[in-house]
């Protein structure tokens, strides 16, 4: 008893450190995003500002507007359209499995492990091709087409736990595979529908090597525009935290709302759910 | 547990249902077609394709396919900075995957022990999972700047960290080109990159410790064994397949990193801190280099499949037991 009554306030301890420590990064941006240009000095980095001053958010904001609002037309659609993929997909793999399906599979999830570097130089010749290279509407091809493995992979996983009865009797009844996708299985997918959205949602917004080698300056999504902020001669550190919290927002509000369900996704990504 | 279509008929199934059941095993391969085929052209055919400009002689502007064999990756080899890429990959990768497992375990053995404001802790660990590579970049770049950032405190202490600008590798013994051991610069890298990643393997063993039954922890007790025994015999073999899970999700997303190194340190003074990502990208898209970025890409898909393909086998065989 003595010993457990030393180790959890020790554990407590431990961990309020612990929590102190992953928190420096958002007190510092906070911190800097909320200074005047002239208080944002080496030497007073970790200094509350004098007085609270939202021009670098201003200014973070009128440079970083454009490329934000690109994101949004990118990730709106990638994210339905590839949700709606995937769903089908992992509909068919889960509850019409052919012969060899498990190999498809296996060759389909492959495709989300490899780096995207592998791909790039076909892609953006093909993409020029058919008059899609540095245009939104070809990062979300190239989105939809990528986020594939691990859609498929999210629903599979999902529709596993819709018993096999349910399909049967439906079949008994008289219903086709597309009846029973649309009075079966998309009523059930509701919460497969959250966890993979909020997924790939996430993923798409924080994308950068597909944004920054498709798209030039116009057409940037929001990280390429962020990273370019610390590209100009002197760095506005101030103007670059407001742009990272700007940038970050939106990935942010979806995890401080929806965080349950993007942990969720996260555990079924790692291929067994 | 999940019966299959095509094994199980229903006996009482008419035979106009019958005729429905096959017609409809046709549409379901049809529903997924699209997808085999753009995977097969945009994963597949794209690879393959990035295989033949490895081999080519396209190192300008304008495509050059004519075959030139191994040349672009005896290039590669014999060049300073892709050794220097597959030194601080390397280490990159091991400091990377060791402090993230170790952290992850640690942090989810204290919040599993019934403590209290446990989600609050949790989310602390978790939310940096959100965020992008580019804004822990960003960020980081700011708090490890050697004249600022955590160095105004470490400065009292009397240390003076160089952070990402330090070319020191240590113990740094000659080999081929470059400098062997572990660059200092990447240090940082690994800092934020652990920030960033500890999260996943905190949620996979928090996860895997609640599935573990509190009966084997008690029968262990009975045996006589303490708490510390409970751990390593019971607890942590119990976790294996789960350590064995994060060790290659991080180790890929390691081998593959291009966007924090990218945004936070770029390749560094004598590329300590480039990486076959970063390098890929400026050979291919600033230098127009594109049989010397193909043969990166390429490399770098090898070393992903080493882990990744006896991983999906056999997740594989494990999905249908």
């Amino acid at each position: 008893m003595t010993a457990k009554a030393f180790t959890r306030p020790l554990m407590y301890l431990i961990l309020a450190l612990l929590s102190i420590l992953f928190l420096i990064p958002v007190y510092v941006v906070i911190v800097t995003s909320l200074k005047p240009l002239d208080e944002v000095t080496l030497a007073k980095m970790w200094a509350l500002p004098t007085h609270i001053d939202f021009s670098s958010y201003a200014e973070a904001f009128s440079k970083l507007a454009p490329n934000f609002w690109n994101s949004v037309y990118l990730v709106i659609p990638a994210t339905i359209l590839s949700a709606f993929l995937g769903s089908l997909n992992g509909y068919v793999l889960s509850k019409w499995r052919f012969k060899g399906a498990d190999w498809i599979f296996t060759a389909v999830l492959f495709g989300m492990f490899i780096p995207y570097q592998s791909i790039l130089i076909p892609l953006i010749r093909f993409l020029s091709h058919i008059g899609l290279y540095n245009t939104i509407p070809g990062l979300i091809l190239v989105h939809v087409v990528y986020g594939i493995p691990i859609t498929t992979l999210m629903f599979r996983n999902f529709y596993a736990s819709i018993p096999m009865e349910m399909i049967e009797s439906a079949q008994i009844d008289g219903a086709g595979i597309f009846k029973i996708y649309r009075h079966i299985m998309i009523p059930l997918s509701l919460l497969g529908l959250v966890v993979v959205g909020i997924w790939q949602f996430t993923n798409i917004w924080n994308e950068f090597l597909f944004a920054v080698t498709i798209t030039t300056t116009d057409q940037h999504p929001i990280m390429v525009a962020l990273q370019n902020l610390s590209g100009s001669q002197i760095v506005q550190w101030n103007v670059q935290m407001a742009g990272a919290i700007i940038a970050a927002l939106p990935t942010l509000l979806v995890y401080i709302f929806l965080g349950k369900f993007f942990v969720r996704g996260m555990l079924a990504g790692s291929v067994k759910g | 547990m999940t019966l299959q279509p095509e094994t199980k008929t229903h006996p009482t199934i008419k035979p106009k249902t019958k005729k429905r059941l096959s017609k409809d095993r046709w549409l379901a391969f049809l529903f997924i077609l699209p997808s085999i085929i753009l995977i097969a052209i945009f994963v597949y055919g794209f690879i393959a394709w990035t295989g033949y400009v490895s081999l080519s002689n396209w190192n300008s502007l304008v495509p050059d396919l004519s075959f030139v064999g191994l040349k672009n990756y005896l290039f590669l080899f014999h060049d300073f900075r892709f050794q220097a890429d597959l030194r601080n990959t390397l280490f990159f990768t091991i400091l990377f995957i060791l402090c993230v497992l170790i952290l992850g375990l640690f942090l989810a053995v204290l919040l599993d022990r019934k403590i209290r404001g446990e989600s609050v802790f949790r989310n602390i660990f978790l939310f940096p999972m959100a965020l992008s590579f580019i804004v822990t970049g960003v960020v980081w770049q700011w708090i490890l700047n050697p004249s600022t950032g955590v160095n105004l405190i470490l400065h009292k202490l009397g240390l003076k960290p160089m952070w990402y600008t330090s070319v020191s590798v240590i113990p740094g013994v000659e080999w081929g080109k470059i400098q062997f051991g572990i660059p200092v610069a990447i240090i940082a890298v690994v800092i934020a990159a652990v920030w960033q990643m500890t999260g996943f393997s905190l949620a996979m063993y928090l996860a895997g410790l609640r599935a573990i039954p509190e009966e084997l922890r008690e029968a262990a007790r009975i045996d006589g064994a303490n708490e510390f025994q409970v751990f390593t015999k019971v607890i942590f073999p119990q976790l294996m397949p789960i350590t064995v899970s994060v060790i290659i999700i991080m180790a890929h997303i390691s081998l593959k990193i291009f966007d924090l190194i990218y945004a936070m340190t770029g390749p560094g003074a004598n590329f300590v801190t480039d990486v076959p990502g970063v390098y890929m990208y400026e050979t291919t898209f600033r230098g127009n280099f594109y049989g010397n970025g193909a043969a990166i890409a390429i490399i770098m898909l090898l070393f992903v499949a080493i882990f990744i393909v006896p991983y999906l086998i056999s997740s594989r065989k494990g999905g249908e037991s």
